[in-house]
């Protein structure tokens, strides 16, 4: 049973969040997808009645439509996790810091996003600003994981991997395609790893999966 | 750095809908360029105002910077009625432009980075096949190819082997042909047009001409996008950057048979754009 469609981009970070997290949740969906680059059909009549800021992607659930990707993973975790650990709604101060963590996501996209779109697709950006903002959140994100660690912590928030990881993930991860490698940031590269160890987790072109190594097919 | 035999080829540089959205700075061959015009009546300018000869084919404007130019490959099926031609736009990668075709020839690859799509575990066996250089057309074949493929195509409804040729028609410019799922009968043709920008970055151009009349474009174009991508990572982190052409330099197995014949053929003609060589 298809739960939501998604108007789907298979190269985009923003469009692979959601297809993360319905893999790690087990949510099935339908995808439309739609021709970003070259055809900017995002753009398009079609998909500017459906999202009139003609960004991607679109979830569209019954009646329901959303082109935010944090309140896609918001509602997702809140209508497929009952135990309300992906989206801690109920400790004020753990929903909180995945607030923060969410507008800390949507910096990335505008840093470490646009970088990769204008690298890999000649996409047209201020490239030095955005370089420059894209190395400043990738150091203060590893600032704040090297905190993390010293705490005894491997997730952004709380105990255990929130909508939070999910949201900051795929940008980070996909920072090489921009030229960012992760070899000078140890404690994200540890955060990367544990979020691919997920059960569930999928990938997308930039984001390998990990091999089994282990004769259970176990990742480790 | 050796432009001298790749001066007087062929490259693409812009397509339709590029040119639609105006006039395209770009670099080919480490020399700034600027493509404009209409398909009709393309136009490739240098910075000091020198105009290159300029022609729109399979979908893309092709120029060549040297005052020699050989003739532009003909790909014959572009023609043929039916096939849907479907430009994938194009994506930069911080590779050789040889390299860059080289990893288009490879089938080995298919079941590690394309999993799932163009190969998959335990199928990995490269079976026997044969390469070529052909002296009469001057261009690179390998023949005789079958691999199994878990989703060949958009069109593809199931797993299964798939047969596959190769056709190096320029050093950077290269087309497959492989079993059309719909159309048994017939061959499905995908090529990369690779723009070479320096010997260590270029700007590849993928292109279909297929027998799909199902497919949404969008979705055609996210296949191929898709599996171009996840090369993309892999091609910008071999080493040497260049492509290695004497066969001291790397060794190969009996799977690379298309790639030996490939550097063979570069090396012979003096195609050192992007390679590396002690003939340089």
């Amino acid at each position: 049973m298809s739960n939501f469609t998604l108007y789907n981009y298979v190269l985009s970070g923003n469009c692979y969040k959601i297809r993360l997290m319905a893999g790690l949740l087990g949510v099935t969906y339908d995808t439309v997808a739609v021709d970003f680059y070259p055809g900017l059909e995002q753009r398009s009549e079609r998909m500017l009645a459906l999202n009139p800021a003609g960004t991607l992607p679109v979830l569209v659930a019954g009646d329901l439509i959303l082109s935010e990707t944090q309140a896609m993973l918001a509602w997702l975790a809140t209508t497929h996790d009952p135990s309300c650990t992906w989206y801690p709604i109920k400790d004020a101060s753990l929903h909180a810091q995945v607030l923060q963590w969410l507008g800390f996501s949507a910096r990335l996209t505008t840093s470490v996003g646009a970088a990769r779109l204008n690298t890999m697709l000649d996409w047209p950006v201020d490239v030095e600003v955005v370089r420059a903002a894209s190395r400043k959140d990738l150091d203060e994100l590893e600032l704040l994981l090297t905190d993390r660690v010293f705490a005894g912590q491997t997730w952004l928030v709380g105990d255990g991997p929130t909508i939070a990881d999910i949201a900051c993930f795929p940008y980070v991860a996909l920072s090489p395609d921009a030229g960012f490698e992760h070899d000078g940031y140890p404690a994200i590269r540890n955060w990367l790893y544990a979020v691919r160890s997920l059960p569930g987790f999928v990938t997308m072109p930039g984001i390998h999966p990990l091999h089994e190594l282990r004769e259970d097919g176990a990742n480790g | 750095m050796s432009r001298a035999y790749a001066m007087n080829d062929w490259y693409a540089v812009a397509d339709a809908q590029t040119l639609a959205r105006g006039a395209r700075r770009t670099m080919l061959l480490d020399q700034d360029v600027t493509v404009s015009g209409t398909p009709d009546a393309p136009k490739v300018i240098d910075d000091a105002g020198r105009t290159y000869p300029a022609q729109f084919k399979y979908g893309h404007v092709w120029t060549c910077l040297g005052d020699a130019p050989r003739s532009l490959f003909d790909i014959p099926e572009a023609a043929e009625q039916g096939r849907r031609l479907v430009p994938c736009g194009v994506v930069r990668v911080k590779c050789s432009p040889l390299r860059a075709v080289e990893n288009f020839l490879d089938i080995a690859h298919f079941p590690f980075v394309h999993t799932g799509i163009l190969g998959s575990e335990p199928h990995t066996e490269v079976a026997p096949y044969k390469a070529e250089i052909r002296d009469e057309v001057d261009e690179v074949w390998a023949t005789k190819i079958s691999f199994y493929q878990p989703q060949a195509a958009k069109s593809a409804q199931a797993g299964g082997d798939t047969d596959y040729q190769y056709r190096v028609a320029a050093p950077t410019s290269a087309v497959l042909y492989k079993t059309c799922p719909p159309k048994p009968e017939a061959m499905d043709v995908i090529a990369i047009f690779v723009q070479p920008r320096s010997e260590t970055e270029c700007d590849v151009w993928p292109w279909m001409a297929l027998y799909d009349d199902t497919s949404d474009f969008a979705g055609l174009v996210q296949f191929q996008q898709e599996i171009f991508l996840q090369d993309r990572s892999i091609l910008e982190n071999q080493r040497p950057v260049k492509l290695p052409l004497d066969p001291k330099m790397e060794i190969p197995t009996r799977a690379d048979l298309t790639s030996i014949a490939y550097r063979r053929w570069l090396k012979s003609k003096g195609a050192f754009y992007g390679a590396l060589t002690e003939d340089a």
